[in-house]
């Protein structure tokens, strides 16, 4: 990442610009690390479900299912999305109940009769390793990110060293809203409450001509 | 030096990287002494404006320092020892509009105005640490920090009130004041601000100082509702009642007359707010870059004939904003970066008088080494996290 760093140097920063010498460590995790690295599956996995439903399906002994296998294309890469995004555990959930569907569809493959039985099973337990994997990502991820500890009172922090009641208004005394802040339109008050006009002291309906 | 580097969605280093050095006649350079992490910091770890942060970008735009090294054309104006806040919008003070205040739309700072001319039509500021559309310069979450247009790029403080007190001119100070100001604030007002984090905090404060009548803060933080309450606002958590309904409870059923949003692109994301949802999930698929939840909910709720005030920071395209009833309703929307030259001497001098003391805010103080850890922490709210002031 240090050598992406310093490409994008050369494009995009003047020569004085500070430039990468060592990397740091990451504010990334190994369960984002992770989380990641299955997003990237969901779209890798996707892709060859939409691309190649038939031969994937012919692969495993489940003829006929071409369409469902397309769908479940589909599925994979709408988890990859939120999974590749900060809101991982949204899409890491969406990965496992997608695993489980898998796992369901799977499941009549592993017949004795199935010729392509062997390649099924290989694919089942490849489901099953990865869905142990979301799972502990989506653990990690949601452990990682939680709000930690009570919330905290912060009732005397008011800022405020006059008081509440000793600072409101204190800066009326010397501060006027620049012109081209104003709000006269909103602020000129009507004729019969006892306003005080709007900024040359005027009613609306004076200042409109209508009084 | 040590700096916080961007390498990649949420993946944010304290790298070793190598010390800046005067470019140009009007630079300087500052040894910072504190800096601290934004609200709008958290934007770019999560990557909100995909291609805009490069690899190797260091991030930061709050903070303060002395100054080390003076470029010949900015001594008249710096020296070194000075003890400066340095704003974290890039100001030249001559363009035609840094002499009409608009400091945020500064004419002349940003070095990749061909990007920013394409993306926003006209060029903005430069910015420090804040994306290449904003110039690519490098942040001040770092041991050292180039200042370019130095000689009007600073606050020069005094000696004698600590860093925490005087850190936050640089940007979340004059950004809630911006907000209260915008509202151009009456006696009789009701302000209600969404967002309690540092910059709606900060507003609250400016709302109650300018004189507004009452101030509620919307949140659903309990620790961020209980320091607005700190400062006399009424407060509404919105995962337990409706902000609508007790607005309209507080406000005879008229809605408040001033409306700030100090939340910006990243609206909290809930099952009880479906658009928030949707809006999530277009902003993951690039659909839109902005969740607008707290922005159409103060359309609805404000007043007719109100103000609404935003310096929450948008990204870019915004889905689903309510124009039929903002524009039947009169509304008026005032929004910028906070033009920050343009308060930072009032501000200054009110800290100075005891008006306000933005210390209050800091809820964590740590090393910059920890920098990395301590983005997850403001990201994740942990431990009741309002603030971060890191120290280099």
């Amino acid at each position: 990442m240090a050598t992406l760093a310093n490409i994008t140097h050369k494009v995009a920063r003047s020569p004085g610009d500070p430039k990468v010498q060592a990397a740091g460590v990451s504010s990334l995790d190994g369960w984002d690390r992770l989380a990641k690295g299955l997003g990237w599956l969901s779209f890798g996995l996707g892709a060859a479900e939409l691309i190649a439903p038939g031969k994937i399906a012919r692969s495993l002994g489940l003829d006929g299912r071409k369409g469902l296998i397309r769908a479940y294309g589909a599925r994979e890469m709408a988890a990859g999305v939120p999974t590749l995004s900060f809101d991982k555990q949204v899409g890491l959930s969406a990965r496992i109940a997608g695993d489980a569907l898998d796992l369901a569809t799977l499941a009549p493959a592993l017949r004795r009769d199935n010729p392509k039985r062997r390649n099924a099973m290989i694919a089942t337990a490849a489901v099953a390793a990865v869905t142990a994997l979301d799972i502990a990502a989506f653990a990690g991820v949601l452990s990682t990110r939680r709000r930690t500890g009570q919330p905290r009172d912060y009732g005397d922090r008011s800022g405020l060293p006059k008081g509440v009641e000793g600072s409101r208004g204190i800066a009326r005394r010397d501060f006027e809203t620049p012109p081209d802040m104003r709000a006269e339109p909103a602020s000129m008050p009507p004729s019969r409450n006892g306003g005080t006009g709007d900024r040359a002291g005027r009613t609306a309906p004076e200042a409109m001509g209508t009084a | 030096m040590k700096a916080l580097v961007w390498h990649g969605k949420e993946d944010i280093r304290c790298d070793t990287v190598s010390d800046p050095g005067i470019e140009h006649p009007r630079d300087a350079i500052i040894k910072v002494s504190s800096c601290a992490i934004c609200g709008s910091d958290l934007h770019l770890f999560h990557n909100l404006i995909p291609g805009a942060m490069l690899p190797g970008d260091i991030l930061g735009h709050e903070s303060m320092g002395e100054v080390v090294e003076v470029g010949d054309e900015a001594k008249s104006a710096l020296k070194k020892g000075d003890r400066v806040v340095i704003p974290f919008t890039i100001v030249c003070g001559e363009c035609e509009q840094c002499r009409r205040g608009n400091f945020s739309v500064c004419e002349t700072t940003n070095r990749k105005k061909g990007l920013a001319d394409k993306m926003f039509g006209h060029s903005t500021a430069g910015l420090f640490g804040y994306t290449h559309l904003t110039g690519g310069y490098a942040g001040s979450q770092a041991e050292y920090l180039r200042v370019p247009f130095a000689d009007a790029t600073h606050i020069k403080v005094p000696d004698g009130i600590p860093d925490e007190k005087l850190l936050f001119l640089s940007d979340i100070l004059p950004t809630g004041w911006q907000a209260a100001v915008q509202c151009d604030i009456e006696p009789d007002d009701m302000v209600a601000i969404w967002g309690a984090g540092p910059v709606g905090q900060m507003a609250i404060r400016s709302a109650l100082l300018l004189g507004a009548q009452d101030v509620v803060a919307i949140d659903c933080l309990p620790e961020r509702l209980s320091m607005a309450a700190a400062a006399g606002a009424i407060t509404i958590d919105f995962t337990s009642e409706s902000v609508v309904e007790r607005l309209n409870e507080l406000t005879g059923g008229k809605g408040p007359q001033k409306c700030i949003d100090a939340i910006g692109t990243e609206s909290h994301v809930g099952l009880s707010q479906p658009d928030t949802l949707l809006d999530r999930a277009k902003q993951m698929t690039l659909m839109a870059n902005d969740r607008a939840h707290a922005l159409r909910e103060m359309i609805y709720a404000c007043r007719p004939a109100g103000i609404i005030s935003i310096v929450g920071v948008y990204t870019g395209l915004i889905d689903k904003v309510p124009m039929g009833q903002a524009m039947n309703k009169g509304l008026t929307f005032r929004m910028a970066q906070a033009h920050v030259p343009r308060w930072t001497g009032d501000l200054l001098r009110r800290i100075e008088e005891g008006q306000i003391d933005p210390s209050f805010v800091i809820t964590h103080t740590a090393d910059l080494a920890q920098g990395p850890e301590m983005y997850r922490k403001f990201r994740d709210k942990a431990d009741s996290c309002i603030k971060v002031v890191l120290k280099p």
